[in-house]
């Protein structure tokens, strides 16, 4: 008798599938799936308990490339196939791969009400600010003025902001990081992992064909400590190449103050992921650069009941009340009559 | 012949009115959509079914919940024939029509056969309620109703007057006035109260007073059909002789709630039923969420395509997945359904008819989604088609959608129709033990090391059913053309062109695996009616109306769509002409020409209402002539 207890050890090369990548040489998605593929071996789930879907993009496109089950399904509608799937088979972990595009147009109504569900599912938006697919046409998150294919003008539409989507709909779980920033990256993946329930995290992702340099500001590494700002749950906002500026509260808006020793620590905003209340968040998720560093990080982690959670229990509660269905009985029930 | 009979409400006394014996009776119940009529349908339906009668019932109302009240707009009817025969239809006319205002009968009595009996509230031809109707004078008092036999009675007033010391408010004594109209009508007809008052008490038990006021008014009305002069008969309609077993009512929808049920477990797959509300299929989401201990799971979605798209996730989980929607959704529903046909996952998509194009006519009933059901989607996307004809065949249709579904990987297009989805039929109870069973059977990984290929045909060219949580079986799929075999992403034009082939010959593979189209009457004739879905009924009654007229007509009822039958094209030779009746402006005929070269006529009607069986027969006989 063998003794099977022992879990196989799984590489990252458990998950790669034998199928050619075929996005733009140089484009961010490589580097996603790369930190991507170094995660999913860490989480404890095998392959074959760990489903991709996509709806339609660039990005969408990623199932293909992880060797676990996998549903490349149509535009914006990835968050619906994923719910089917996981309230039906909550023993699943679940990813939904989306876009801008795919997440904030065709399908901001499915997002939408994945994330109030709060379903257990792991949602990525890569946001490139720009329809890659169908070469070059603005996208939800463009910005005013951008110069796309359909604006030579500039757009003219104020752009969706992912996190401000999510908070917005009260996500339990809201992270942002970047594609190059690989270690970084890493732990937001995995912690969006470990959270129950949907885990939404926006990642910086450069399209180097139609958008290329949308995150230099990010990316750089001469500018990213001016214009990034780590959040650390408990730990105060404070960011800069010497560590040198933080974030205070001025009433309800956040000032950048230098720590020249007027200001201390203990004077700025201090992060609190696990705090109940959204609007933390949410002015975190308004901090856009120029004005402000960017936060990236973890932005809001908190419990909440889970829908395929209180599905199951309904029905576990009917068994209980009610007794196991039986079809017979349900047939014969009410009024009913014999012909002879 | 009239006979005096014994009553159980009215004690050892005899009953003072003659009873005459009736074959067939059908009752149209209008008033306003709050007057509570289709309730006093469906305990009249309730109480005839239970009596042994086959019955067939119509109910007909508003897509706007309260109208202004005795308006036309808000009109509200049921109607229901029962008989000690078997019935398809509720009948083209009606026998006895209660109407509880003037509105209610000013658009329904246009359906009343000269002579029937008339019921009216005498009370609510006021003038204002006359006004609205549009009536200069009231009816009632003038002889325009002459050629009916007419019942003005004070319904309102003698409502309140048996309720009166309950402590209830007039509004409330007021909505007790649909209970008074079922106990006249329940005499009329020598029906029991019985199952009414088992009804009241389940209902409003708990609120004794209100259970107490409807019990009473049921009872004044029958005692008031007893005791007053002007109704000098009664009628009888005896039971049916119905196939032996036991029976119930069931409705369209509940038949397919039922049969999603049973088709799951016969099966071994669990129910997940993803829909968002749409009339006439919501109700099939308000059964299925009562059958949370058959471990069947509900979503309701945010949108027809959150709905049929999370029956794709659970159908890729090993669930039988499925939708349901009338055209307006299912046009929504069309590029998932796509996806479901790339994919080949077993998906059911239910449509429940109702007039179109756009919104529609919401509440009224139209067959004119079969093009749709058959091309509706982007690409050469075909799959199979069936439809109910009844409301009880409605559980077997699921069965059998399931079964096609499962074995040939591939959603299924059911149609039903508001006119199924409503009325109620008696269905014999099935032992379940004999209903169909089938395990689904999902692959697990090859012992010998080679490699999985989720698109391997078997000899049906249906590919595997790999679920997650299987290991080895990793694969992915999705909505860009797949390689042959492997499934992977591929463009290469012969295979795109080998994919397209393949898929159609799968599904038109099903052929082989139905049965026989059957067809009743004359093996060859003179006219061939062939019908599909919602119109069987009234085709059905037609046709044996035509032969006993001795015509040579046949009848062949389609249930299978898409693929047709394999012997229909034969069929279709044996006679001189071929009449397709459809509600709608003759798609099914559109099919049959294009499939076989056939010069079929039409019967085509889009009023929102089922076809009369007059309708069919004096078509048939033209034909004939």
């Amino acid at each position: 008798m063998t003794i099977d207890t022992i879990l196989p050890v799984l590489t990252s090369k458990d998950f790669s599938s034998d199928q050619e990548i075929r996005w733009c040489p140089g484009c961010g998605d490589y580097s996603i799936l790369a930190q991507m593929k170094k995660v999913l071996p860490t989480l404890g789930v095998p392959p074959e308990k760990t489903v991709f879907i996509s709806g339609i993009g660039c990005s969408s496109r990623f199932p293909y490339y992880v060797n676990t089950y996998g549903i490349h399904s149509i535009h914006g509608r990835a968050p619906g196939v994923a719910t089917g799937l996981k309230a039906s088979r909550p023993d699943i972990s679940v990813w939904v791969i989306t876009g801008d595009g795919d997440a904030l147009s065709i399908g901001g109504n499915h997002l939408m009400h994945a994330i109030r569900r709060n379903i257990d599912l792991n949602i990525i938006l890569f946001n490139n600010r720009i329809y890659g697919l169908t070469k070059g046409q603005y996208s939800p998150t463009s910005l005013l003025g951008q110069v796309t294919k359909s604006t030579p003008m500039g757009v003219i539409d104020n752009p969706l902001h992912p996190l401000s989507v999510a908070i917005g709909c009260e996500a339990t779980f809201v992270a942002r990081s970047v594609d190059v920033n690989i270690k970084h990256l890493t732990m937001v993946l995995k912690r969006a992992a470990e959270h129950r329930g949907t885990s939404f995290v926006e990642v910086y992702q450069n399209c180097n064909v139609f958008n290329d340099g949308a995150f230099d500001y990010a990316t750089d590494r001469d500018t990213k400590a001016e214009t990034l700002l780590e959040l650390e749950h408990g730990k105060p906002l404070i960011f800069g190449k010497n560590r040198d500026k933080g974030i205070r509260l001025n009433g309800m808006h956040p000032e950048i103050v230098p720590l020249d020793g007027s200001i201390k620590e203990d004077d700025l905003l201090f992060h609190d992921e696990r705090t109940t209340e959204p609007t933390l968040a949410y002015l975190l998720a308004r901090m856009r650069y120029p004005d402000f560093p960017e936060p990236i990080g973890v932005f809001r982690a908190v419990d909440a009941p889970r829908y395929e959670e209180l599905l199951n229990n309904q029905i576990a509660d009917a068994r209980r009340q009610r007794g196991p269905g039986d079809l017979q009985k349900l047939f014969n029930s009410g009024e009913t009559w014999t012909v002879e | 012949m009239a006979t005096y009979t014994k009553d159980p409400l009215l004690g050892d006394r005899l009953s003072s009115k003659p009873v005459h014996e009736l074959n067939a009776a059908t009752v149209r119940f209008c008033g306003d959509s709050g007057d509570g009529m289709q309730l006093a349908g469906t305990q009249l339906t309730n109480t005839s079914a239970l009596a042994g009668n086959d019955i067939a019932t119509f109910p007909d109302f508003p897509a706007e919940i309260r109208a202004p009240a005795g308006t036309k707009a808000g009109v509200s009817g049921f109607q229901i024939r029962f008989a000690n025969t078997e019935i398809f239809t509720p009948g083209d006319q009606v026998d006895a029509l209660v109407a509880m205002n003037p509105a209610a009968l000013v658009t329904n009595l246009a359906d009343l056969i000269p002579g029937g009996i008339l019921i009216l509230n005498s009370d609510a031809f006021n003038a204002k309620g006359l006004e609205q109707a549009g009536y200069a004078k009231n009816p009632i008092e003038d002889d325009s109703l002459s050629g009916y036999q007419l019942f003005p009675v004070d319904m309102t007033k003698l409502t309140r007057l048996a309720v009166d010391g309950l402590g209830l408010g007039v509004k409330e004594s007021d909505r007790c006035r649909n209970f008074y109209a079922m106990g006249l009508i329940f005499w009329l007809y020598g029906r029991s109260t019985e199952p009414t008052m088992r009804y009241i008490e389940e209902k409003f038990g708990k609120n004794p007073a209100v259970a107490e006021a409807n019990r009473r008014a049921l009872h004044a009305g029958y005692n008031y059909g007893e005791t007053t002069e002007a109704m000098v008969s009664r009628y009888s309609v005896n039971k049916a002789q119905l196939r032996p077993g036991l029976y119930r009512n069931i409705t369209g929808n509940q038949a397919l709630a039922w049969g999603l049920v049973t088709a799951a477990e016969r099966s071994g797959c669990e129910l997940f039923y993803g829909s968002y509300p749409i009339t006439p299929a919501s109700d099939i989401l308000h059964e299925l969420v009562r059958f949370k201990n058959f471990g069947v799971r509900t979503f309701q979605a945010e949108d027809e395509i959150a709905a049929i798209t999370s029956a794709i996730g659970a159908a890729f989980g090993g669930a039988l997945g499925a939708t349901a929607s009338s055209g307006p959704g299912i046009a929504l529903k069309g590029e998932a359904i796509g996806l479901a046909v790339m994919t080949e996952l077993p998906v059911l998509i239910i449509n429940v008819q109702r007039g179109g194009p756009s919104t529609g006519l919401p509440t009224k009933t139209e067959q004119a989604d079969l093009l749709q059901a058959m091309f509706g989607r982007n690409g050469e996307c075909p799959l199979p088609v069936i439809a109910a004809r009844s409301p009880a065949d409605c559980f077997d249709v699921v069965h059998e959608a399931w079964r096609i579904a499962t074995r040939y990987m591939t959603p299924v297009m059911l149609l039903s129709d508001g006119y199924i989805a409503n009325g109620a039929e008696p269905w014999k109870i099935p032992d379940v033990e004999t209903l169909p069973s089938w395990k689904v059977s999902h692959p697990i990984a090859p012992s010998n090391g080679h490699e999985f290929l989720p698109y391997e045909r078997n000899e049906r060219l249906s590919r595997p059913w790999a679920i997650p949580g299987t290991p080895g079986l990793m694969h992915r799929i999705g909505g860009l053309e797949k390689q042959d075999i492997t499934g992977n992403v591929c463009y290469d034009a012969d295979n795109h062109q080998h994919m397209v082939n393949l898929r159609a010959s799968k599904v038109a593979g099903i052929a082989m695996d139905i049965p026989l189209q059957e067809v009743s009457g004359p093996e060859r004739g003179r006219v061939l009616v062939l019908s599909w879905g919602g119109t069987y009924g009234a085709c059905a009654t037609a046709v044996q109306c035509a032969q006993a007229n001795g015509g040579l007509v046949a009848h062949a009822h389609l249930r299978y769509l898409n693929p047709f039958p394999t012997n229909l094209g034969e069929i279709l030779q044996l006679y001189d002409r071929v009449l397709i009746p459809e509600l709608n402006r003759g798609q099914l005929r559109m099919l049959v020409r294009a499939e076989f070269l056939v010069d079929a006529v039409g019967l085509n009607k889009v009023q929102g209402k089922p076809f009369a069986v007059r309708e069919v027969v004096k078509k048939i006989e033209d034909m004939l002539a």
